[in-house]
């Protein structure tokens, strides 16, 4: 088990090093020349080449590549050219709000998607199998933003139960920070529900035939545990993997979400970055994404041999 | 009538087997997700293209006198030839005094230009290189080598991190929201020629020597069409979204140029006061994507059915 999870790890190195690779062409791609941005307005061209030789941005694009790597790696992302500071700085400060946005998003898509998608398998064809299949199309279709001002509009600015925009740091308490934090989980996890109940829908449609739900029903089960026991343990391995794949729609809308309801997140900061053409903030944030996105994934199939004994590697 | 153009034509082009033509085509036309969306889109389409001819002013003409006015209001504003009209704001006006009511049909035309030309472009560039990663094996692990990197980075930040390398601009934020499109459909098509290539029709055409073009649109590329319908459908769908989120963000097509996502960014900063500047594009928005899903889900009931599962 272990040498399999450390292969599978090793395995994610290829692509974190073209993700690496990409994120490093994408700056060398701009018309725009870093060192004459950081040199700024007024800087005579003897001073841009001092930059240009000080960043190393004189040296073959290669080498400059793996120097760049090597810092990275040790987590020295360089500095903002926009903020003075570093983008570790910047970027650390924005962890919490988003890891907190996303994690409450999940535990609220989960919890509410799986028992829908599950009751419409189970009453395949029925109005309640309609209308969660309807939701499920509708919440691919409206953006994201459209469903924050709208939850802002009726929950906040007319009735009052939740602050309009802003986040409350968890040191300032349980309570605060949760409810400043509900409305713009709620907002994001619309797609994340549609997306795993349509899945759990599926999967539970293919279980729900299966000679051994007929089985637990023979033996006097109650319809509850061959639903939510019977069923649902077998049919977790599409779902989980959807709920996996699924991070990379909730990192595109924690960007949006944060922005509606301004929350001082990676999102937030995204946006601004690229506002103010920002790129080692930009690099940073891509390349941290993307790695909790692959890392994320590796354990969704890490976790299959839990939910199904029989895949052994 | 929009299914027969959609589909009919690249089946034609590429010969595939005529005689399964009609029964599709009235398969097709049963469906009532495929009647349901394509009427709409067909209705937004339409809205765009005549939308100079039905809008009640210039969508860019700021009326200092007439902002933020609330729907139905009415303003006057001199014209060109120096008469004074009286016009009715039917969704009310934004904080530059410009007409959202025009603004939104106007608005039509960027997300429908943009939803259909990300389908179509990230469609070929995604068919050209899944075949090749699928036909020629030399080339197909380096590839999907670079395939799955792209996947790696979730879609809209890829788009957003594009976006920034360039000027504000339509082209821009179509290349941007194409790049992140491809990886899917490069799959897509690589695992269908995959598949297929081992077919006995097509072991037989390469032993009669047929040339590899010729070899691949005639035996192996008719294969993907159908999917490619369906996957081109979603793509433009969320295209139109990821546009709007774009210009939603204010890093997407310059503010002045009137889309729905543009219109929003407009109205978020007086929405307490005025929220019609962001409820009226955004139906507009969510009814369109809407449309294109339910016309996906139809399409995809009626060509591909095996679909669902392999994604």
């Amino acid at each position: 088990m272990i040498s399999y999870i450390l292969r599978r790890l090793a395995a994610t190195i290829p692509v974190m090093l073209i993700v690496a690779v990409l994120v490093f062409l994408m700056l060398r791609l701009t018309p725009s020349d870093p060192a004459a941005i950081i040199a700024g307005d007024n800087a005579t061209s003897e001073q841009i080449l001092a930059i240009r030789a000080k960043l190393g941005l004189d040296q073959p694009i290669v080498t400059q590549f793996f120097t760049w790597l090597g810092r990275v790696l040790s987590g020295d992302f360089g500095n903002s050219f926009f903020f003075k500071k570093t983008v570790w700085e910047l970027v650390s400060n924005r962890i919490e709000p988003t890891l907190s946005l996303s994690a409450l998003t999940m535990v609220f898509a989960i919890a509410i998607a799986v028992p829908l998608g599950a009751i419409a398998a189970y009453r395949q064809g029925t109005l309640i199998d309609r209308v969660v299949m309807g939701f499920s199309v509708l919440g691919f279709s409206v953006p994201v933003f459209v469903i924050g001002y709208v939850l802002v509009y009726v929950f906040a600015i007319n009735l009052g139960w939740f602050p309009v925009q802003g986040y409350q740091r968890l040191a300032s308490g349980i309570g605060p920070w949760l409810q400043s934090l509900i409305l713009p989980a709620v907002t994001l996890s619309v797609i994340y529900i549609a997306l795993i109940a349509r899945m759990t829908r599926t999967s539970m449609l293919d279980v729900l035939s299966e000679d051994y739900i007929r089985t637990a029903r023979a033996k006097g089960q109650t319809e509850a545990k061959v639903l939510f026991r019977h069923a649902l343990k077998n049919a977790a391995v599409p779902i989980v993997t959807v709920v996996g794949i699924g991070i990379a729609l909730l990192i595109g809308g924690v960007v949006v979400t944060e922005s509606v309801y301004s929350i001082p997140g990676l999102g937030r900061l995204t946006v601004d970055a690229v506002l103010a053409r920002d790129f080692p903030v930009i690099q940073a944030i891509i390349l941290l994404f993307s790695l909790v996105y692959v890392l994320i994934n590796l354990i969704v199939d890490l976790s299959y041999t839990i939910f199904d004994p029989r895949i052994r590697h | 009538m929009t299914a027969r153009t959609s589909i009919a034509p690249p089946a034609e082009i590429v010969g595939a087997p005529v005689a399964s033509r009609p029964t599709v085509w009235r398969k097709l036309r049963k469906n009532p997700s495929v009647l349901l969306g394509a009427t709409i889109v067909l209705i937004m389409l339409f809205i765009g293209l005549i939308a100079p001819v039905i809008a009640p002013t210039d969508p860019t003409a700021i009326n200092p006198a007439a902002r933020n006015l609330l729907p139905l209001a009415e303003s006057s504003a001199r014209l060109e030839d120096g008469t004074r009209a009286t016009i009715v704001h039917l969704m009310g006006t934004d904080s530059l005094g410009r007409d959202v009511y025009t603004r939104v049909l106007y608005g039509a035309r960027v997300s429908i230009l943009v939803g259909i030309t990300v389908a179509l472009v990230s469609v070929a560039i995604g068919t050209i290189i899944g075949t090749a990663a699928g036909y020629f094996r030399w080339l197909d692990s380096l590839i999907m080598r670079i395939m799955d990197g792209l996947m790696a980075i979730p879609a809209i930040l890829l788009a957003i991190a594009l976006v920034s390398l360039s000027s504000a601009g339509i082209t821009t934020v179509i290349i941007a929201i194409t790049v992140p499109e491809v990886p899917r459909i490069v799959r897509l098509v690589r695992s269908i020629v995959l598949s297929v290539r081992e077919e006995p029709y097509v072991e037989a055409a390469i032993t009669v020597g047929t040339p590899v073009l010729p070899l691949l649109i005639r035996h192996v590329l008719p294969n993907t069409i159908a999917p490619l319908i369906v996957q081109g459908t979603f793509v433009c769908a969320s295209a139109i979204l990821v546009e709007a989120i774009l210009s939603f963000l204010g890093i997407g097509i310059p503010p002045e140029t009137p889309t729905w996502g543009n219109i929003m960014a407009e109205g978020r900063q007086l929405f307490r006061l005025f929220p019609h500047n962001i409820l009226f594009p955004g139906i507009f928005l969510a009814v369109t994507v809407l449309a294109v899903n339910i016309l996906g889900d139809g399409l995809r009931d009626t060509l591909d059915p095996k679909m669902e599962k392999r994604a």
